[in-house]
């Protein structure tokens, strides 16, 4: 993991916190991803993600799946990062 | 309008799982309509009814989390609320989660009619942690708000009382919010250059914040609109703020916790909720397949167990009653008129009747694991394998019930948003074999087959299947153009179901099925019928059976003759005709045993395996393909659909042919 904690939506553990960025993407992406609360600023908590498949994400009191391929368009800055497991 | 200007205008809106259909049906009853938005494949539900001797009519928008256009749902709502103005908008909110369901409220709030503000769900979120002060909220906002159980009845009608005052006597302006501070200067300048253009009946200012947020419909509408000079500049204005979408949206979430601080508690940190303790297992990789597999099982076992002898209730007492009876009271008539009452017009009457178990059946199921919140579970746990042919989550549900039925399969298809991936699941469902399909396959595998009749019913059973597979991929990568679906969706929490709510749903896609299908699959079974009587009353020398001689030479390349075709056009009107068929055109009955000497007489075994692989593939019935009309509103795609798979049934039968002559 880098030192400033960047990274996708996608490479969050399960538990771990992190704040939201950046979205890449068009028009249609971002504004359906804001509506949803992935704004730049919002706090997001990985739900299930097992390294493939979709993922689910916690985004203001709501779960929401996602592709592995839209997660990795969400840029988030990990929060005091504390996966599942580590010591 | 069909109330004309007369009564109380009134629009439902809200973000979906917030529960404004039974908001909607608590309100209407069966005073309801449903359609189709024109030109849209969005169900248009509309009602009236009578509160305090006032007339109410309401429409029903579709479920939006946002009015961005990105969807069709999105585009019928704000099309709805500019352009057919009604006098007020009741926005139903879930208020276990308030924050996301204010952003719609935001963009709604954008819009010159006023906002009621239904606070739903509150004992659900009660029992997540929340704590909502609805006359906080009114008091923050500056409009209405009003605190609802809908599910029990509670607080629906202090909503409507609320509605109807604002639509009389108006509203106080509300609080609303503003695009985020470093691009208001933007947002004014852009106004000044627009405002004198905008086309009635668009707000200004609306008009303005759609531009800046790229929207594309608003964008085509104001570049038609403005003088090239104006545009141009316009144009640089937005080319610079690209990323002004990002400012509107945070501008939105500001203004929301603005409003919601004061009303809203949160549950502590840490706290483990029902739906959480669910989701442990109904989500998990592996688990997750074994709760949707239990799922299923209890779907179909109930379809075995109660749709199947209910189905044959429904054929012996009702059918073959009236049958018996038209039979009787037509005796002294002409026999024609006896064959086309009792063949053709029963025929497919009985068709639709018997479909009417299994289709309750499973509508119902739908019906319920969407209201309690668990298809989208299942839409997630399969999410990775139906992606691998390039479908989407939701399209698993439809096509599996489609091993029961091809129809509702292709009605379930409609809880699949994306336009695209519903379409794509709609033309790939009737490759799932049917029970119909699969009755046909495991007499005829054993009348071919004796030794291996297994064998050959399973391995034909697979082939749909990895046709189905390989086809999506196809149509996906090369046929219909488009962005693969994104995987976006919200996970509801789960609640206890309203089935009041699932009964309307059932009841409601009943009559569509029996109203817009009916009709085609009435015509059709006449049609077939009269083909295969007309003109000398048998059917080896009929039109079916000159059909039938006309084809004979597609037939050759796959070692079948004239009697085995019709039998397999004649399955169009139902799949299991096409033992009936084999049976009177070989005079034998329909049992294997008896169909078996005279069918391997005339057909070697690898004509027999090409006859059964050209039935597993061959076009739906008729009532699937009236479906598929129904679902899809064109016959463009029912003819590309059964083109296809005619195509696909002629090709498999030849291969099958050649390469089991080889082998065999």
């Amino acid at each position: 993991m880098s030192s400033n904690g960047k990274m996708t939506l996608a490479e969050l553990h399960n538990g771990e916190q992190a704040t939201v960025y950046a979205l890449q993407g068009g028009h249609g992406f971002i504004g359906r991803m804001a509506a949803l609360g992935f704004t730049p600023g919002s706090t997001v908590q990985m739900v299930r993600n097992s390294g493939s498949g979709p993922i689910i994400v916690q985004v203001l009191d709501t779960q929401i799946a996602l592709g592995r391929g839209q997660a990795a368009h969400v840029q988030v800055r990990s929060e005091a990062s504390r996966p599942e497991g580590a010591s | 309008m069909s109330q004309g200007r007369a009564g109380i205008r009134i629009a439902l809106a809200g973000q979906p799982n917030v529960g404004k259909s039974t908001v909607f049906n608590m309100l209407t009853g069966l005073n309801q309509h449903v359609g189709n938005w024109p030109g849209k494949t969005v169900e248009r539900r509309e009602g009236h009814f009578e509160h305090h001797g006032e007339q109410v009519h309401i429409v029903d928008l579709p479920g939006a989390y946002c009015l961005t256009a990105a969807s069709p749902e999105e585009t019928v709502t704000r099309d709805f609320i500019i352009h057919e103005q009604p006098d007020v908008v009741m926005a139903v909110i879930n208020a276990a989660s308030l924050e996301r369901n204010l952003y719609l409220v935001a963009e709604l709030l954008a819009l010159p009619t006023p906002v009621v503000l239904g606070l739903n769900m509150i004992d659900v979120a009660q029992q997540e942690g929340f704590e909502v002060e609805p006359r906080v909220l009114q008091a923050a906002i500056g409009i209405p708000v009003v605190p609802m159980i809908a599910a029990k009845g509670q607080g629906v009608h202090e909503f409507i009382d609320v509605a109807l005052q604002v639509a009389r006597e108006g509203a106080a302006e509300p609080h609303r919010p503003e695009i985020r501070a470093d691009h208001r200067a933007v947002l004014e300048g852009l106004l000044t250059l627009v405002a004198p253009y905008v086309p009635s009946p668009y707000p200004a200012d609306w008009v303005t914040l759609k531009l800046l947020e790229g929207d594309q419909e608003v964008t085509e509408l104001m570049r038609d609109q403005l003088p090239p000079a104006v545009w141009e500049r316009v144009n640089s204005v937005l080319l610079t703020h690209e990323d002004a979408i990002i400012a509107v949206a945070s501008g939105r979430y500001d203004w929301i916790r603005r409003m919601t601080r004061a009303a809203l508690k949160r549950p502590r940190a840490g706290r483990i909720t029902r739906t959480q303790r669910i989701d442990a297992v109904a989500t998990h990789p592996f688990l997750g397949l074994l709760v949707l597999a239990a799922v299923l099982a209890v779907i179909f076992g109930l379809t075995y167990s109660v749709g199947g002898p209910m189905q044959e209730w429904i054929q012996m007492h009702v059918v073959e009653g009236l049958a018996g009876w038209l039979g009787t009271a037509l005796a002294s008539g002409p026999d024609w008129l006896r064959g086309l009452l009792v063949d053709g017009v029963l025929g497919g009457v009985g068709t639709m009747l018997t479909f009417l178990p299994i289709l309750a059946i499973f509508f119902a199921s739908m019906a319920l694991l969407e209201d309690v919140g668990y298809m989208a579970r299942a839409a997630y746990v399969m999410d990775r394998f139906m992606h691998a042919i390039g479908l989407h989550g939701k399209s698993f549900m439809p096509l599996f019930l489609g091993f029961g039925c091809n129809v509702p399969a292709i009605m379930g298809a409609r809880i699949i948003e994306s336009r695209r991936a519903r379409l794509i699941t709609i033309l790939l469902a009737p490759l799932v074999p049917c029970a119909a399909r699969l009755a046909v396959l495991t007499v005829l595998a054993q009348v071919f087959f004796p030794d291996s009749a297994m064998l050959v019913t399973w391995l034909l059973t697979g082939l749909p299947l990895v046709v189905l597979a390989v086809l999506g991929v196809a149509l996906n990568r090369l046929v219909i153009r488009g962005e693969q679906a994104a995987f976006i969706m919200e996970m509801p929490l789960y609640h206890l179901p309203n089935w009041r709510t699932i009964a309307i749903l059932v009841w409601q896609r009943l009559l569509a099925f029996l109203h817009k299908a009916g009709t085609v699959i009435l015509s059709v079974s006449v049609i077939v019928w009269a083909l295969t009587v007309l003109p000398t009353g048998e059917i080896e020398t009929s039109y079916m059976g000159i059909i039938g001689y006309w084809l004979e030479p597609l037939g050759r390349l796959m070692g079948l003759g004239w009697r085995p075709l019709v039998a397999i056009l004649t399955s169009f009107v139902a799949k299991e005709n096409a033992v009936a068929t084999l049976g009177v055109l070989y005079n034998a009955g329909e049992t294997a045993s008896a169909l078996a000497p005279a069918l391997r007489a005339e057909l070697s075994p690898a004509a027999g395996l090409a006859f059964l692989v050209t039935q597993m593939l061959f076009i739906p019935c008729v009532s699937t393909v009236a479906v598929i009309k129904q679902e899809t509103g064109s016959w463009k795609w029912v003819f590309v659909n059964v083109g296809m798979l005619a195509l696909l049934a002629l090709l498999g039968g030849i291969v099958a042919f050649h390469v089991a002559s080889w082998v065999l």
